[in-house]
């Protein structure tokens, strides 16, 4: 039978003494944490292993011994090492030595059957794997943290493979809080011997996160309440409210804010990775939401719009006045019917004297609003594009108001007309039954009926011309909007925190393991590499996360389906 | 120990299996696939840079020669790193995995691998591949839900593609492995008992024991 150890390639280096770590009986597998040097009192190392196995819930124990030689073996230490497995028994009972300098390892498992009889004791081949501690503790490749309720000492049947060698390096943290520079009884060796990795800036973070949470999360639940509240839900407030981008975008931005500064702490790595991401693309939101207000008040650029903003719309009003006047005239040499024509080319044309002179009341005030407004780019750069976009639908209003119109006047037309034509071949919609049945009708119903089928079907050019332009109209207004919110999305969903550990530390978004066989030489063990391989190159699936829903609303094909059905 | 044979593929390139065997649990093959040949390379270079003559010659325009040769150039390059595939590789590991690796004509390394536990079954298929009936070698993964059922098939050494002949080789060596396993783990479940129980015994008055091998050290 063939046992695995999995030893860590910092104590490849280490001098002699105790292999300590975690025996798995159903991989067969013994995982190496750290090692006890020389001198040390037997009790002092298993009350240290005890304290240990309480903290961490894993059964650490000690599994054999590591002797690190020069060239002329020491028969004193191997006598004594050999007398160590009679103190802490453990089966089986690992004995891996390495010659200084050399490459060649060799290693033993024994099943010790007693002081009594050694000669009984059986060995069994073992095979050296060798894992980069730091790299597997940070790569969070293990189940989920521990229920609360789990006994010491455990070994999971679902924590198969080897998610239980990670599991156990993982929750073995206790272990590797004394480093050399620690005066305590027993001296080990782990990756963090050397001393503890930590940050300066991680601490400092991690330390003044409670109390900034805390007030936050505070102010935070405030915005919230009083955005709750009930004057807003009355029916005028509530249906702008649903319509502006704005609001949409403010109300996502505070959910996301609620959920990164709430007091609890994230349940998996993936909800971490999540929180990340959202604390990232808000942080970089707000960066060049001031990087462009900072751009706007430097060149004056406020001033400069107000001041181009009314002849923009002035020019946009008359174009719309030409183009009606076309279509008042013989547009594209089509022959329409002169007296609708007429009637709608002047209601047009009223809507749109209306429309300037509202423009111009608002004239003076023009400035004020969009220096408050390029104020709004501190919350972020998507609540500016948002705004931006707004500002584009109220200025079109005219040309939504137009759409508007037309297709409720085609679809009108439209439904008259089949409704004019199933009697013109004398049959009835069932409404009941939600089919065409046929019927009876009298001479002088079918005589009316068949005239007014007539003028429709005379009058249906003009009306389809005037519902194709404005629908065309509207549907460039619709692009440029959908362009602004499909920004204002990839901003909200880009998951930068994601990318950067991908470029800078790609072990913490590992998948999965790789091996590689190291030099071997037939008679000595076989030594395996473990490594952690990083994010899969042919998978680029990106974790996109979800954004406010009303970018959805105004994608093109649900606009056409709509624009059919003239809503 | 190493061993290498020759093959050839379905199409008729030549192909090299080499077999390394570090021991009874640990076996590792290589196939590498037919490399670019000079002609290849030749005839596509000569295609592309003939179009971008023949539409300068049309166009007057001297930036079609110069973007034709950072086509060329970034194609090559692309091709290298993306899709030439050098050789595959198979590494079984008794009692810890098996794992494939593809290595790119760039050095680039694509790494899969399949834990023990997961493996049901190594096993040859058939499939239809264009106008052609193909032997290829997959791992079948265990289902979680059913126990004796089959969740996905693995397959290997997709872009080498041998024939019959060399997948009976590695056929037979993966099989002798993989019954090595079962019967090692069919006994592990009745003996792991033993071993936990014996774990768990206490160690008291070890303190006297070890002031007596110092004296006599």
């Amino acid at each position: 039978m063939v046992l695995k150890a999995f030893f860590p390639t910092c104590c490849a280096s280490a001098d002699s003494g105790l292999l300590v770590g975690r025996w798995v009986p159903e991989q067969s597998s013994a995982v190496v944490l750290a090692v006890v040097h020389f001198p040390f009192i037997p009790i002092q190392v298993k009350e240290l292993l005890a304290q240990v196995q309480q903290a961490s819930q894993v059964g650490v124990t000690v599994l054999g011994t590591w002797c690190h030689r020069r060239q002329e073996p020491e028969e004193s230490l191997g006598h004594f090492l050999e007398g160590l497995g009679a103190i802490f028994s453990h089966k089986p009972w690992f004995q891996l030595c390495r010659e200084r300098g050399s490459k060649s390892w060799s290693c033993k498992a024994t099943h010790w059957q007693g002081p009594a009889s050694p000669a009984a004791s059986g060995e069994d081949q073992v095979m050296l794997i060798f894992y980069d501690q730091r790299k597997v503790l940070l790569s969070q490749l293990h189940p989920p943290t521990a229920l609360p309720n789990r006994q010491a000492g455990d070994t999971t049947a679902s924590a198969g493979g080897l998610a239980a060698v990670f599991d156990t390096v993982a929750r073995s943290e206790a272990l590797f809080q004394s480093d050399r520079f620690d005066e305590g009884p027993v001296r080990l060796s782990h990756w963090q011997s050397e001393g503890m990795e930590a940050s300066i800036l991680v601490e400092l973070a991690k330390w003044a996160a409670g109390p900034v949470c805390l007030f936050l999360a505070c102010l935070l639940s405030l915005i919230s309440a009083a955005s709750a509240c009930r004057v807003f839900k009355l029916w005028p407030l509530s249906f702008i409210w649903s319509k502006l981008s704005t609001c949409e975008q403010l109300r996502h931005r505070l959910e996301q804010l609620t959920l990164i500064f709430s007091t609890q702490k994230a349940e998996s790595p993936a909800q971490l990775m999540r929180k990340a991401n959202m604390l990232v693309s808000v942080l970089l939101d707000v960066a060049l939401g001031l990087m462009l207000l900072s751009w706007l008040h430097r060149k004056d650029l406020i001033g400069q719009l107000a001041d181009a903003l009314i002849p923009v719309a002035d020019h946009v009003a008359e174009e719309l006045q030409h183009l009606l006047q076309w279509l008042m005239g013989a547009p594209a040499g089509l022959k329409m019917n002169r007296a609708l024509d007429q009637v709608l080319g002047r209601f047009f044309l009223y809507h749109i004297h209306l429309w300037i002179s509202y423009i111009h009341l608002m004239s003076p005030f023009i400035e004020r609003i969009l220096w408050h407004v390029g104020l709004s780019a501190c919350l972020g750069l998507t609540v500016a594009l948002s705004i931006l976009s707004d500002i584009i639908a109220l200025l079109t209003f005219h040309i939504y108001c137009f759409y508007v119109y037309g297709a409720r006047l085609y679809c009108l037309k439209i439904h008259g007309l089949s409704s004019l034509w199933r009697l013109f071949r004398g049959k009835k919609w069932n409404v009941l039954r939600q089919r065409v049945d046929s019927c009876s009708y009298d001479l002088d119903q079918l005589f009316i009926g068949t005239l007014l089928f007539t003028i429709l079907v005379f009058l249906l050019p003009t009306t389809a011309l005037y519902y194709l332009v404005f629908t065309l109209l509207r549907l460039l207004v619709v692009a440029v909007q959908g362009l602004i919110h499909l920004l204002v999305d990839l901003i909200n969903s880009l998951p930068l925190y994601s990318l950067g550990l991908r470029l800078c530390r790609p072990y913490r978004l590992a998948a999965g393991v790789k091996f590689r066989v190291l030099e071997h030489e037939t008679g000595r063990p076989l030594r395996l590499l473990m490594q952690v391989s990083g994010w899969p190159e042919g998978r680029s699936q990106m974790l996109r996360q979800p954004g406010p829903v009303w970018f959805s609303r105004e994608c093109p094909e649900s606009h056409l389906r709509r624009l059919q059905g003239a809503e | 120990m190493e061993d290498e044979q020759s093959f050839s593929d379905i199409c008729g390139g030549r192909l090299a299996l080499q077999r390394r065997f570090y021991s009874p649990s640990c076996l590792e093959f290589s196939l590498s696939c037919p490399r670019i040949t000079l002609r290849s390379l030749t005839a596509v270079t000569c295609t592309v840079w003939l179009a971008a003559y023949g539409l300068f010659t049309l166009c007057e325009n001297s930036m079609i020669l110069s973007a034709a040769i950072f086509i060329t150039l970034l194609g090559l390059l692309g091709y290298l790193h993306f899709v030439k595939i050098d050789h595959e590789t198979l590494l079984i590991i008794d009692s810890l995995g098996i794992q494939m690796t593809s290595s790119y004509a760039s050095g680039k390394e694509s790494t899969t691998f399949i834990e023990m536990g997961q493996v049901n079954d190594v096993v040859i298929n058939e499939a239809i591949y264009m106008q052609k009936v193909i032997y290829y070698l997959c791992i079948l993964l265990k289902d979680p839900v059913e126990p004796h059922g089959i969740s996905q098939v693995v397959p290997l050494f997709q872009s080498a593609k041998p024939r019959l002949d060399c997948l009976i080789e590695v056929y037979r060596s993966c099989q002798d492995i993989l019954a090595h396993q079962k019967a090692t783990s069919t006994s592990l479940e009745g003996g792991d008992k033993i071993i936990s129980a014996s774990n768990r015994r206490s160690h008291s008055g070890m303190g006297a024991y070890w002031h007596r091998q110092e004296d006599r050290r």
